[in-house]
């Protein structure tokens, strides 16, 4: 009874999910990608109880659960806090490998801001270097309207 | 509070590429499950399942599953997260009085996706996704940040690789048993800096099952529970930028719940053996951190001393951990049935002698965003 599983042989059935989606950014991070795209400025915003700056922008502190509308506008330039350097190639992706990630805390910031570090030999890269973030030259709203940070 | 317990436990082996779809893996985990606690279906009054419908491909990954983990006719739940959490929910509802037992499953099929699309798309698509970042460069930027805060090196880290792979050799079931050395995992591929190919979990495919019962669901099954003596649950911020990535405040909150509940006031001395999620390598002292088990920045001496081994004062992943086997989500409940299997001593060659109380742990999210800690005991 268990001898025809032998004599199969398994058929791998090979499918792509594709689902265009429209999200909506809001009122809060349009004002936010609005700055990076016609002004080239970096905002974030304010809690009003722990002071936190937030950037990008939260609409609600998740430590105070209120919501933050105070508009703080930071500096272009940060530190890095942490980075990685990714040598594998994958399909989402901004730009072929290797690539470097930062988390840089931009100066006024409360929290660090996830990004590309370029403009630099990845080997060179370091904690604590101080970076600036290079806007690209078309700029459509969006979080790649930063084209990455490079040394100051 | 009511007492429940784990009365039976069932796993397929973890392997990378598994030609079985994952109602079968689901069925053998649960009927192996079933088995173990010397009862069947019919002695189940709820079943959770647990799988994320990304990794699955499918908006409801609980279709696909719904005969092979025996719940026509039956009250039926999901959770989309760690198997731990997914069991956490099934003592609920057993809590709750509603049912006497719950059935929880869990799988995985890493293999049939692509793991750094699917762990890319849990980063937020406005402000994260499109950089491209996933669970692993993500979590070489953690790594690089506690290794900052806790003086911990890539060596310490190597460690941790060498150990578990070499406990999962006492483990018929994990997918990566071998023979390492420190240089070997140094010198291995790097994957996403200072983390190396022998620092990452594999993609990994199986299934896992637990029966929990009270007192008087556990009467109809021949096998006696493992009680839950403890457990919570906590998460922490979703941004990555918004969190103190190089500690594990979440994973603080939940263990010392779950202390407090099981009584547990000196963790590495009153456990007698901990599985913790290690996805990479860095994941374990700082876990270690997180839990207790050593103060702020001392996970690395603990590696370094040895009390994590085999025959140490807490051997951590005698199983090989997830480091050894990583199905995403069934991973947890994995470490929870090897302290099952502690507790009542039939952990085999993996056995820590005289096991008498054992933690579990998974996480969720990028990063350890979230921590579920179990403490079961005999
Ligand atoms: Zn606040």
């Amino acid at each position: 009874m268990g001898d025809w599983k032998s004599e199969v042989k398994n058929i791998v059935y090979e499918g792509q999910i594709k689902v265009p989606y429209k999200w909506n950014v809001g009122e809060t991070g349009s004002r936010f990608f609005i700055g990076l795209r016609d002004k080239q400025e970096i905002w974030g915003v304010q809690c009003p109880q722990c002071k936190k700056v937030y950037v990008p922008p939260l609409k609600t502190c998740g430590t105070c659960f209120v919501n933050t509308d105070q508009w703080v506008k930071v500096a272009n330039t940060g530190t890095v806090e942490s980075f990685t350097v990714v040598n594998y190639s994958h399909g989402m992706q901004p730009a072929k490998p290797p690539l470097v990630y930062g988390l840089i805390k931009l100066d006024g910031a409360g929290g660090s801001f996830v990004h590309l570090i370029g403009g630099i030999d990845p080997a060179k890269v370091a904690m604590g270097m101080k970076v600036k973030a290079v806007f690209a030259d078309k700029r459509e709203g969006t979080i790649l309207d930063i084209k990455h940070f490079a040394p100051v | 509070m009511e007492k429940v317990g784990i009365v039976g436990v069932g796993q397929t082996t973890y392997e990378r590429s598994k030609e079985a779809p994952v109602d079968e893996l689901v069925f053998e985990a649960a009927s192996k499950a079933l088995k173990d606690a010397g009862g069947d279906m019919g002695h189940i009054d709820n079943i959770i399942t647990v799988s994320n419908d990304f990794w699955d491909g499918r908006t409801i990954s609980s279709m696909a599953i719904q005969d092979a983990a025996g719940s026509w006719g039956k009250d039926i739940s999901t959770v989309e997260g760690d198997g731990t959490f997914g069991t956490f929910y099934g003592m609920m509802r057993i809590l709750s009085g509603s049912f006497d037992t719950t059935l929880v499953v869990s799988h995985m099929k890493g293999s049939e996706g692509i793991m750094n699309l699917i762990t890319n798309a849990m980063f937020d698509p406005i402000y994260q996704r499109s950089l491209g970042i996933d669970a692993t460069s993500s979590a070489a930027l953690q790594a690089r940040l506690y290794m900052k805060m806790s003086g911990a090196t890539e060596e310490d880290f190597a460690r941790v690789s060498v150990k578990n792979h070499k406990n999962a050799k006492n483990n018929p079931l994990a997918q990566l048993a071998m023979d390492i050395t420190v240089a070997d995992v140094l010198k291995s591929k790097k994957i996403a800096e200072p983390l190396k190919l022998l620092d990452c979990s594999p993609i990994s495919d199986g299934a896992a099952a637990v029966v929990l019962a009270n007192e008087k669901g556990a009467k109809r099954f021949k096998n006696s529970p493992v009680w839950v003596k403890g457990v919570a649950h906590c998460s922490d911020a979703y941004s990555l930028g918004y969190r103190d990535l190089s500690r594990a405040p979440a994973l603080a909150e939940a263990s010392g719940r779950a202390f407090k509940m099981a009584g547990i006031k000196n963790p590495l001395k009153d456990l007698d053996v901990a599985e913790v999620y290690d996805a990479y390598s860095y994941m374990e002292p700082m876990w270690y951190e997180g839990m207790g088990l050593a103060k702020e920045g001392g996970g690395k001496d603990l590696i370094r001393s040895g009390a994590t081994e085999m025959g140490g004062e807490l051997p951590v992943n005698p199983s090989g951990g997830v480091l050894s086997a990583h199905p995403v989500l069934v991973a947890g409940m994995a470490r929870l049935i090897e302290a099952v299997l502690q507790v009542r001593g039939e952990a085999e060659k993996r056995q820590v002698k005289g096991a008498k109380t054992a933690l579990a742990h998974g996480i969720n999210g990028p990063c350890g965003q979230a921590h579920c800690v179990f403490i079961v005991g005999s």
